[in-house]
């Protein structure tokens, strides 16, 4: 499979790679996906007293485009507000990674990353209860339905 | 050294330069038709022909006439069970398979399903071998043929094909036995196995792509119906012009691997358990199928906590194959690997890597470096090998299954 430019360039040099502490204060944390479908993604935010997202930390197992789609989400979400960081599309992350249709799921597992670490951090400031999005249905990978 | 460093010489070799010299000459000068009888032209394809035949017959001591050229070991596979199935389904209509076959079997024996007859996939276990006891009891009275591969393509483990042989023959039942990734690396002798039917392909040791043959045998006769129909080529069996080129590539290719396996058999050996040695010194790691009954040439690894396209894209600089499968749709990793009962985790982290006549040991050393350095890499990045470092029970994990 050929990779696209920017998606090697993630690959090689991946942003804001690491951990925060998950019970500090202003950390939410999103993991998504499962061993099983070849992909999970840790996403971490840092939200600052105003709101904003402060920064960002990553660690992905997967492909390259996995890892390249949740790199690119970590630079995306600073600076941004909560509202702002949900409204981030998988179509988005996509089209800039020049992702191919059979890749299509990294970019879509990277915005759930997104909206679960929103919804952490949400729950555990105790902001908006219940407000907790319904995350985009990827479904392509259902091992144990396969014969 | 040259680059990429090529280690997938289970997928496909290059054609030895000896071998391609031995074809030129029947694509420019000796371009008759073998089946033309009435001129030189003809007489000598022809002759090239009958010696490259006598050449694959004399690497596996058969009669030369029990070798039908075909496309390739996809077609010879197809002819041998199809051909078989059609002919005998008179005497009954159960055939019998294992999981882990490569898909021209399978997909065969599949369509053979859809024709009405009755297949029994047989499980492995976790070496990845035959329980012979299995197997015997899934022998019915209706059982026409059986169909297991000598050495696996993902993980080089061999099938006890004598024990298997003895079996089916003591019960009338036929046995083709997909013998591409053993050719080269195991001695094959039809005079003493019991093989009924046998696919081999030239591409996998040093000839030409397009090119390969099906053992049938003589004596007891193996009847088949043809596939292919035309001017009654091979005895009928496969109509269709001959390559006379290809062929004789086939030919030359097998000539020299019956010459030289006997020195490159311990010498792949030694390579392949020199990377095996480099690479066990990587934390987590495991070899997939049976050690002991494996083919010189392999060696299939996971790297736990490492996904394995995103490790053959960090290694490019060697060619390999992943049993990761995160380019299909259906993100299922290799079949062969579930069937072994390994986790889908330990499936979706493992490389083949495949030793050959061109490999060297300064290869293998870099080709050790570079996944070291790489699987620490892509471990730093991995929020899986983070949770095995916290010792986090995977099990107790709720995953989103997506």
């Amino acid at each position: 499979m050929a990779y696209s430019e920017k998606v090697l360039e993630h690959y090689e040099n991946p942003r804001n790679v690491g951990s925060f502490d998950k019970e500090e204060r202003g950390v939410g944390t999103g993991m998504v996906g499962a061993p099983a479908c070849g992909d999970v993604m840790k996403l971490q935010i840092k939200v600052g007293k105003d709101g904003v997202i402060e920064d960002a930390r990553f660690k992905t197992y997967g492909c390259g485009s996995a890892i390249a789609s949740s790199s690119l989400v970590t630079e995306w979400v600073k600076g941004k507000t909560l509202d702002e960081a949900m409204a981030i599309k998988n179509s988005e992350i996509a089209e800039e990674l020049a992702l191919p249709p059979v890749k299509i799921h990294c970019s879509i597992l990277a915005e759930d990353a997104i909206k679960a670490a929103i919804a952490d951090y949400k729950a555990k400031s105790g902001a908006e209860p219940g407000h907790e999005e319904k995350t985009a249905e990827a479904a392509v990978c259902s091992p144990h339905a396969a014969t | 050294m040259k680059f990429p460093i090529y280690l997938d010489y289970a997928a496909t070799t290059p054609v030895d330069p000896r071998v391609a010299e031995k074809m030129i000459p029947y694509l420019t000068e000796h371009f008759g038709n073998p089946a033309s009888r009435s001129h030189a032209f003809g007489w000598a394809a022809e002759e090239a022909v009958e010696n490259a035949r006598r050449e694959v017959a004399a690497l596996f001591n058969c009669d030369a006439k029990e070798i039908v050229w075909t496309s390739g070991a996809t077609e010879s596979t197809n002819l041998a069970l199809k051909g078989a199935a059609h002919f005998y389904q008179g005497k009954g209509k159960h055939l019998i398979t294992v999981r882990t076959e490569h898909k021209a079997t399978l997909d065969t024996m599949r369509e053979l399903e859809r024709q009405g007859f009755e297949v029994t996939y047989l499980d492995v276990d976790g070496e990845g071998l035959l329980d012979l006891e299995a197997f015997k009891a899934a022998l019915r009275p209706d059982t026409i043929l059986v169909s297991v591969m000598y050495v696996n393509n993902e993980i080089g483990v061999i099938q006890n094909i004598p024990a298997i042989s003895e079996w089916c023959r003591e019960r009338g039942i036929l046995l083709h036995v997909d013998a591409v990734q053993a050719v080269g690396k195991l001695p094959i002798d039809l005079a003493a196995l019991k093989i009924d039917l046998m696919s081999v392909s030239s591409h996998k040791v040093y000839g030409p792509k397009g090119i390969g043959a099906l053992f049938v045998r003589r004596k007891p006769r193996i009847r088949l119906e043809a596939q292919m129909h035309g001017g009654g080529h091979e005895r009928g069996m496969r109509s269709g012009t001959l390559p006379t080129h290809q062929i004789v590539g086939m030919g030359e290719a097998f000539r020299l691997t019956r010459l030289e396996m006997a020195e490159e058999v311990p010498r792949l050996t030694r390579l392949r358990d020199r990377l095996l040695k480099g690479l066990q010194e990587i934390e987590e790691v495991y070899v997939n199928g049976s050690f002991e009954h494996r083919a010189c040439n392999n060696l299939n690894m996971s790297f736990n906590f490492v996904e394995g396209e995103s490790l053959m894209m960090a290694i490019r600089d060697i060619a390999v194959s992943s049993g990761s499968a995160c380019t299909s749709a259906s993100l299922e990793p290799s079949y062969v690997l579930r069937a072994l009962g390994r986790s889908d985790e330990l499936a979706h982290s493992s490389i083949r890597f495949s030793v050959g006549r061109f490999t060297t040991e300064e290869e293998i050393d870099y080709a050790v470096t570079l996944v070291k350095q790489k699987v620490h890499k892509l471990r730093e990045l991995s929020p899986l090998w983070e949770m095995y470092c916290d010792k986090v029970d995977f099990n107790q994990v709720q995953w989103a299954t997506h």
